[in-house]
């Protein structure tokens, strides 16, 4: 029986993570993952797990690379700064099909694009999370190790400094019915001297008996058939709250998204045409469920606290049915963490009744 | 054969007395296939032989994973039958880490050359070191970035030209070789450290007794193990072929000293 406890962000998220089977994890502190990474070092051995603090994000991500190849759950992460540093391995990863959990504890929003366009070499995708609070990421913390085993591919849990840092009141209780079967691709030395020994590699894994080297344009195509039936086969996760006839239809995504909607919510309890949606899972964009509430709005309000980055895809997915305005804009205290000023309901308020 | 030190070794100063038989008649039990695309005189498919053989010796077979740096010996992560993880260039020793740590049973080896582990994964063969991490890491040192057409690495020895230095290198320009597995033994988590080299059959055999002590320190917990082995690439060093051998004895080998220079117990 699990009952609510009043956890922060980070240590929820390490909860959840080993509650879904996650046994190894890797990272180096950078503000605000650090919290992630000291709770994981401290939980994970009482589970028989292994926590490794890395000499930089480079061998972390290279540590959960080779966890996650021995069929054990495994994630990393960092802050937007020290993925940029583990894109190389990232992409490599999704090219050798294997499963990884990746957190980006983000400083505002900034990371849009390298979250869900990545910043590595190669034709590939990464399934990625937004959630908007606490209670919402430990369900899609669980959710991620799922999808990252269903589809050997990463997935990447896209956070913020408020949601590593704000406590709330949450049940960690796993959403798994049956522990997770140990994948047959698994490396553990066992297969060698078969005839037959497995072989994990971004270059493909498939063995050539007949000649050496590698079939790369083969094990591209295989990549990019795996990636698409990947994008379209995961169901989009996405919050709707737009009433019939609402004028002003306004995106969000994350923390952000909590500001946006009481603001919505004002406004309509005042007696606005007004709608909120939230994409959830940002890679699969929900581009069906955007387009079918906004193509009818009088205008569609974006808010991301950066210079707009989301606004693309909500702009590909009304594809000029209606106008997509940008409410949004970077603002960070001077730490560039995160009490961002502008984060605010009031402000959000009036950036609304402007487009009203 | 001939006698030195005491010892009877193969002669290869001059030609030899018997003719060469096929590469195929020696192809080791783990590799699926005979044949190689790697440059005659290439000393990579001699280490890798001596590698797979000391693994079927200990009876390591079934307990192992092999995790690969990117260069011209990439060719064999293909070939192998034992499994392999592929890792990116530089990055071995941490995904061996991971395998090592996830599944603690199994022996874990890297194959890296010397742009792979001291160009541009130095500082990862180095933490490996200094945690005592319980893996075997086989670096394949011929002074120069084979597999793009022999260009200067962290090991190029000074005055040795190669085609990003045409006028051979010089320190004030391109600074020293890093002599790595001189740096790894100071650190106190590597337990066995040893540099050999595979450009006569002595030094094959040498070579081949420290690759074995490199595993069974393994297979004893008793810290981190390495060993730099000198290969020819007469491709890379733009000479004749079967000059390569002692090639890599006056320059390469004059630098970087073959030698044991760390053991436990």
């Amino acid at each position: 029986m699990t009952v609510a406890q009043l956890l922060e962000g980070s240590e929820a998220i390490a909860e959840a993570m080993i509650t879904a089977g996650c046994r190894f994890f890797s990272g180096y502190p950078m503000t605000p993952f650090t919290e992630v990474l000291e709770h994981m070092a401290a939980k994970l051995p009482e589970v028989g797990g292994v926590c490794m603090n890395a000499e930089s994000e480079l061998e972390a991500v290279g540590m959960a690379w080779g966890a996650a190849a021995t069929g054990t759950p495994s994630a990393t992460g960092s802050t937007g700064q020290g993925l940029s540093l583990m894109q190389e391995s990232l992409a490599e990863i999704t090219l050798a099909r294997l499963p990884l959990v990746v957190l980006n504890m983000a400083r505002a929003q900034g990371d849009y694009y390298q979250a869900t366009r990545g910043g590595g070499h190669g034709d590939y995708r990464h399934l990625v999370l937004a959630p908007m609070d606490v209670a919402e990421a430990v369900q899609l913390s669980q959710l991620a190790f799922d999808l990252a085993a269903a589809w050997r591919n990463p997935v990447v849990v896209f956070g913020d400094y408020y949601l590593a840092h704000t406590a709330q009141s949450v049940e960690v209780t796993s959403l798994r019915t049956k522990p997770a079967d140990r994948p047959d691709w698994a490396l553990d030395g066992t297969s060698g001297g078969s005839g037959r020994a497995k072989l994990i590699s971004p270059l493909g894994s498939v063995k050539r008996r007949d000649d050496v080297g590698y079939d790369l344009a083969a094990h591209y195509a295989a990549c990019a058939r795996h990636t698409s039936a990947m994008l379209t086969s995961v169901p989009p996760l996405v919050e709707l709250d737009v009433p019939a006839g609402s004028e002003v239809v306004a995106v969000a995504f994350g923390t952000p998204a909590r500001y946006v909607r009481a603001a919505v919510r004002q406004l309509r309890s005042e007696g606005a045409a007004i709608g909120y949606v939230r994409p959830i899972t940002l890679v699969p964009f929900p581009t069906a469920a955007v387009r079918s509430v906004c193509a009818a709005a009088r205008v569609v309000a974006v808010y991301e606290n950066n210079q707009g980055q989301m606004i693309d895809d909500v702009r590909l997915a009304v594809l000029g049915d209606a106008p997509v305005e940008f409410i949004g804009g970077l603002s960070l205290d001077s730490s560039g963490f995160g009490i961002a000023p502008d984060l605010d309901v009031a402000t959000l308020r009036l950036r609304l009744e402007a487009l009203l | 054969m001939k006698w030195v030190e005491g010892r009877e070794v193969v002669d290869t100063t001059g030609p030899p007395e018997a003719p060469a038989r096929l590469v195929d008649d020696f192809t080791p039990d783990l590799i699926d296939v005979g044949a190689h695309h790697l440059c005659p005189g290439c000393g990579e498919p001699v280490a890798m032989r001596s590698i797979l053989e000391a693994v079927t010796e200990l009876g390591l077979v079934r307990r192992t994973v092999a995790v690969f740096g990117i260069g011209c010996y990439t060719a064999f992560s293909n070939n192998l039958d034992v499994e392999v993880l592929q890792a990116l260039h530089g990055r071995a020793p941490s995904l061996a880490t991971g395998v090592s740590r996830a599944a603690p049973g199994t022996i874990v080896f890297t194959v890296q050359g010397d742009g792979d582990m001291v160009n541009e994964g130095l500082q990862e063969v180095l933490h490996a070191a200094a945690r005592g991490e319980r893996i075997s890491c086989f670096m394949l040192n011929n002074g120069v970035f084979g597999e793009t057409g022999g260009h200067l690495t962290s090991t190029t020895v000074l005055g040795q030209r190669t085609k990003n230095t045409l006028d051979g290198r010089n320190a004030a320009q391109h600074g020293y070789p890093i002599l790595l597995s001189n740096l790894v033994a100071q650190l106190e988590g590597a337990a066995f450290v040893a540099r050999g080299a595979v450009n006569s059959a002595g030094n094959v055999a040498r070579t081949k007794r420290m690759i074995l002590r490199a595993f069974e320190t393994q297979v004893a917990g008793a810290g981190f193990s390495m060993v730099e082995i000198l290969t020819m690439c007469p491709t890379g060093w733009f000479i004749e072929t079967q000059e390569a051998p002692a090639y890599l004895e006056e320059n390469l080998g004059a630098v970087h000293s073959i030698g044991v220079l760390k053991d436990w117990q």
